[in-house]
């Protein structure tokens, strides 16, 4: 590891150092709490009867055999769901949302995509479930699908669904069309920053649907009980989340129902929404049960949400010193079978990086017949990255411009107005690029033919939203700290650092446990890189809330004023007589009998944003003969703010890089004519094996976040957005034509050359 | 899944009885690697599985310097590259053995089971056909034999009557001055299906310097392995040069009739014929002068 640039001057005690992780001994033995471990008494198994076509109008659905097949318990389809019974004047402006939400359930009229829900079955076994989802008969008839975003938006397009009307930048357009909305941002006058350019280049470029790949499948068990309680024990990211779309979406009071996170294995964004937990709640409802319902591979490639496919368009003015004096940007991306793409997100990022003076972006949410796309680590990022970042790239080659040097000079800073409103503050985008020009990488020649070199930066928000962190002391001097922070990265450790640090105790002292909803207060999603930032937050605030209670006991024990109490470093002790000191340990062990426990408690929700950026530098070779890309080598420079954890981080970077490099060379969705995805498995679906990596080098720039206690940015979004415009950028270097197109896989590079 | 009927004969004997017993819906397993994930993914069905590990004839490698190489159906690839008769005289089996899957699934995975899944792709089967190699089959109507390259008939489908097993394949002892090489082309490392493969295998005269005899074998180009013999045969009698490679590659290129699907393209497919082609026969030619 390159030796990481420390620009932030407080020394800590505990944040910044390389803890042991709280989970570690449960996941190393194997004997970690997943979702398809809860075992309940009379646990029936569900399986879920999806659609064969990627869009066909249901004409009928015969449950009958499946109901009586020896061992079902339970049958459900869209008509159990709430929306079926409900008339539009009951829901009024809440139609045509839970319509949406409803449907992309448990299809009622249409199939949207394959793989979407129909019906699903409860049963006495795995294998009886399945045979008994056989025998349901349904009646389809076969509509063509649109597919890619260029398809969906012709004017003969098949439509997805008749009574959606784009939103016209915020008005609603009087036809039906898979268009669900265009958004824009604009900065300055367009034409007028053309006019200065002495060079324009603009350039189209299309990304295909990618997944998460995450390594555990979706998974769902759910216990509704006679009384209306409805417990939900499932594989989230954001079990409040899961909480507020059950309820909503079975008109379920949110007090009812309670959702606990298991251990999860992955989400990378891709398990927000909830997919099988209402179907298993339906289930367990019918046959008075607990229902477990389970993913298959390819049920998970089908019909969980992808990181959307784009097609793009991108002109930037530059004058001869390299300065950016306008763009143009169009982005059209799948929003999947319904509406609800990150376009919005792309268009706000795509300019982040650079001061740019005069900006239009048009952004375009379009429905096809995929599955509904999901978050992705920096949702819509990566994609418009990939795209401004290309046309950064073959500027830069065409003027002849170091491509680190022309970022420089034209690099976000403090003060800057991004191009959809808000204004920076202190952020790292410069100590990161002029680290990365300082890197041995970026110094040592890339010698040899068919190489080239590529150099990408990316951005990414880091929103705060809301967490909640309770801390209770205990008799022997630890804390125990409740959470609702699902763990993905090692933010059990990352939250109790903060927590230790604030208390001044040792980091082995503070206990972490995630819990469910009705144990801890509203906490977002673990996604956003959020979770550091501002559940950390909460960890800070509610051990600000123990300390203050820790200083009153004591004044009390010692009869003074509260005032005259000083808590440092974990110790308590007089302003001015030394014979009152206490430690943190010694005043637990006297708070039974002194007035009872202490627990610190906080509900946070930091404004402002953390606002990560990454630079990243590739080295690639190309087969001449077949096509074949192989990385030779790569280093990742972030700005995290502060790290925490900083093995965590690295961790981070190195996996947001993995998937990106997956995303650039051969990872892709493949449909045959009918809209059939051929390849839903991992041995077709091809993500990097451990064999087609290189070691990922990773420099981490602290430039503290002045929004945060100890600095915080959020990590886990940013390192994700560069690879695809570097590694693309890179093999057109070293093959002597722009790669346009992602994957960039060898079939697709024979080609190009 | 319904249930399935499991047995683990401990003869060719009983193997073949149990085999017989079911007919069709009778599958023998070796390491299981292609039969347990299309049981599961429901793309095969079966009333009997078979095991085939316990019975000796199928789990055994024998060499003779005269007769060459037996491995029994059974046999896991790492026990081929752990093999030293097989290291030493037969390289062009071992990159194949080395490659399949991965360290976990060369565990298991049998070239007897690679070849009797017959899958176009399969990787162990055109080096097998390069080095002439001879597979032994018994069944209850006795014992047979036939060459590798005549036993796929389709994708997933072989000669193999109902009943009928695969016992061994037989390869014949390496001539002077011989060498093999197997290549196969995938866009990652490793956990990958062959989007083209090529095996070759030249014979050289005392020189070095000339081709007595040559084979060569596709995968993944044609509903089945394929046997170029066109393309081998071009090179017997040549000197070996770039221009008689060239020439044995475009016949290679020739013979292949791949389809469009989402591991490659026609085009794609026959130009990485081409380049496989050149690259093993290369390879090959080394190790035949022991440069390799
Ligand atoms: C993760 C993974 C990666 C893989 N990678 C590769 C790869 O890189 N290259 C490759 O070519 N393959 C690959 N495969 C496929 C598979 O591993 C190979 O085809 C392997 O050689 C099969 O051997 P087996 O012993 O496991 O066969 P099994 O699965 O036991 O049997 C395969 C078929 O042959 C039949 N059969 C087996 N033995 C006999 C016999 N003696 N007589 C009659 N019928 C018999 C079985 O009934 C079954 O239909 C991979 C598989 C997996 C799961």
């Amino acid at each position: 590891m390159a030796s990481n640039i420390v620009l932030s001057e407080v020394e800590y005690n505990v944040v910044g150092k390389r803890h042991l992780r709280p989970d570690g001994v449960d996941k190393v033995t194997g004997r970690a709490q997943y979702g398809a471990d809860v075992q309940l008494t009379g646990l029936l198994q569900g399986k879920v009867l999806r659609s064969p076509h990627a869009h066909a109008l249901i004409k009928s659905i015969d449950t009958s055999a499946a109901e009586t097949y020896p061992g079902v318990h339970a049958v459900v389809t869209a008509a159990d769901l709430p929306f079926a019974s409900l008339s539009r004047e009951e829901l009024g402006g809440e139609y045509q949302r839970l319509k949406l939400a409803s449907n992309h359930v448990l299809a009622s009229d249409k199939a949207l995509f394959k793989g979407h829900p129909i019906a699903a079955v409860a049963a006495e076994s795995q294998h009886v479930a399945e045979e008994a989802a056989r025998l349901i008969r349904v009646e389809y008839e076969v509509l063509p699908p649109a597919m890619t975003v260029r398809q969906a938006m012709e004017s003969d397009a098949p439509l997805l669904h008749e009574d959606l009307f784009t939103s016209e930048l915020g008005e609603l357009s009087d036809k039906p069309s898979n268009v669900a909305s265009h958004m824009a941002f604009e900065t300055g006058d367009l034409d007028e920053g053309l006019k200065q350019a002495d060079v324009a280049l603009e350039r189209e470029f299309e990304t295909a649907s990618v997944h998460q790949g995450y390594i555990e499948p979706h998974n769902s068990t759910a216990f509704w009980n006679t009384d209306g309680q409805l417990n939900i024990w499932c594989s989230t990211q954001g079990p409040f989340v899961v909480r507020t779309s059950v309820a909503d979406i079975l008109r379920h009071p949110v007090s009812r129902v309670k959702v606990t996170p298991m251990e999860i294995g992955g989400g990378f964004g891709g398990k927000i929404t909830a997919y099988l937990e209402p179907i298993a709640a339906l289930l367990s409802r019918k046959s008075g049960r607990p229902v477990k319902v389970l993913m298959t591979r390819t049920e998970v490639f089908e019909a969980s949400g992808p990181a959307p496919g784009t097609w793009m368009k991108v002109k930037l003015g530059v004058t001869s010193e390299g300065k950016i004096t306008a763009a143009d940007i169009f982005l059209a991306f799948e929003a999947g079978a319904f509406p609800g793409s990150p376009v919005m997100q792309g268009a706000a990022c795509a300019l982040a990086c650079y001061d740019v003076p005069n900006a239009r972006i048009n952004g375009y949410d379009v429905v096809v017949n995929k599955p509904k796309t999901a978050a992705y680590r920096a949702p819509g990022s990566p994609q418009a990255a990939f795209a401004v970042e290309s046309v950064i790239d073959e500027i830069c080659e065409q003027m002849g411009m170091d491509p680190v040097e022309f970022r420089l000079r034209n690099a976000s800073r403090e003060g800057v107005r991004r191009v959809e409103g808000p204004i920076f503050r202190r952020i790292g985008l410069v100590e990161c690029l002029e680290a990365a020009r300082n890197h041995d990488h970026y110094k040592a020649p890339l010698e040899g033919p068919n190489r080239g070199r590529g150099v990408a930066a990316g951005f990414w928000f880091n929103r705060g939203f809301q967490s909640a962190v309770n801390i209770s002391v205990n008799p022997d001097g630890t804390v125990n700290l409740i959470e609702g922070s699902v763990d993905i990265g090692g933010s059990r450790a990352s939250i109790a650092q903060q927590a230790a640090e604030t208390l001044g105790i040792a980091y082995e002292d503070v206990k972490p446990t995630v819990v469910d909803t009705d144990s801890i207060g509203y906490t977002m999603v673990t996604g956003g890189s959020r979770t550091t930032f501002a559940t950390g937050w909460a960890a800070i605030e509610a051990a600000e809330d123990v300390k203050t209670q820790m200083v009153e006991r004591v004044a009390r024990i010692w009869d003074t004023p509260v005032e005259d109490v000083q808590y440092i470093d974990g110790i308590l002790s007089h302003k001015s007589d030394p014979e009152l000191r206490m430690s943190f340990r010694e005043l637990a062990r006297q708070l039974l009998g002194t007035g009872g426990g202490i627990t610190g408690a906080s509900n946070v929700d930091p404004s402002g944003e953390g606002n990560g950026f990454g630079v990243h530098i590739v080295d690639v070779e190309v087969d001449p003969d077949t096509g074949k890309t192989t990385i030779l080598r790569y280093t990742a420079v972030q700005d995290a703010g502060k790290a925490i954890h900083p093995s965590y981080v690295e961790g981070q970077m190195q996996g947001g890089v993995v998937q990106g490099i997956g995303w650039a060379l051969n990872e892709e969705y493949f449909f045959n004519d009918q809209g059939h995805m051929m390849n839903s498995s991992f041995l077709d679906y091809r993500m990097p094996t451990a064999l087609d990596l290189p070691m990922i080098d990773t420099v981490i720039v602290e430039v503290a976040n002045p929004g945060h206690p100890y600095g915080v940015r959020g990590v886990g979004e940013v390192p994700i957005v560069p690879p695809l415009a570097a590694i693309g950028s890179a093999i057109s270097h070293a093959v002597g034509r722009r790669i346009d197109r992602l994957p960039a896989n060898p079939g697709a590079v024979l080609e190009a050359m | 899944m319904e249930a399935i009927e499991f047995t683990t004969p401990k003869t060719i004997d009983e193997a073949v009885q149990a085999m017989a017993s079911k007919g069709d819906r009778a599958r023998a397993l070796a390491g299981g690697t292609d039969l347990l994930v299309q049981l599961r993914g429901g793309r095969r069905s079966a009333d009997l599985v078979v095991d085939l590990k316990e019975v000796p004839e199928l789990n055994e490698i024998s060499y003779r310097p005269g007769s060459g190489l037996t491995i029994g159906a059974a046999t896991p690839c790492y026990r081929l590259y752990a093999n030293a008769d097989v290291a030493a005289n037969y390289p062009g089996l071992v990159d194949s053995a080395s490659l399949i899957g991965s360290i976990q699934i060369q565990g298991r995975a049998s070239f007897g089971g690679n070849l009797c899944n017959s899958a176009p792709s399969a990787d162990a089967i055109p080096p097998m056909i390069a080095l002439g190699a001879v597979a032994n089959i018994v069944g209850p109507s006795g014992s047979r034999q036939v060459p590798v390259e005549d036993f796929c008939t389709g994708p997933g489908r072989n000669v193999l009557e109902p009943g009928e097993l695969l016992v061994s394949i037989n390869i014949p002892a390496p001539a002077a001055n011989s060498g093999a090489n197997y290549l196969r082309f995938i866009p990652r490392n490793e956990m990958d299906i062959a989007v083209a493969g090529v095996g070759s295998a030249v014979v050289l005269d005392a020189s070095g310097q000339n081709f007595v005899s040559a084979r060569i074998a596709l995968a993944s180009v044609a509903p089945t392995p394929v046997f170029s013999k066109a393309a081998g045969d071009s090179l017997a009698g040549k000197a070996v040069s770039d221009e008689a490679i060239e020439e044995a590659a475009r016949l290679a290129m020739e013979d292949a009739k791949p389809i469009t699907d989402m591991r490659g393209t026609i085009r794609q497919r026959i130009h990485l014929v081409g380049v496989l082609t050149r690259r093993t026969l290369n390879n090959a030619i080394k190790r035949a002068r022991g440069e390799e």
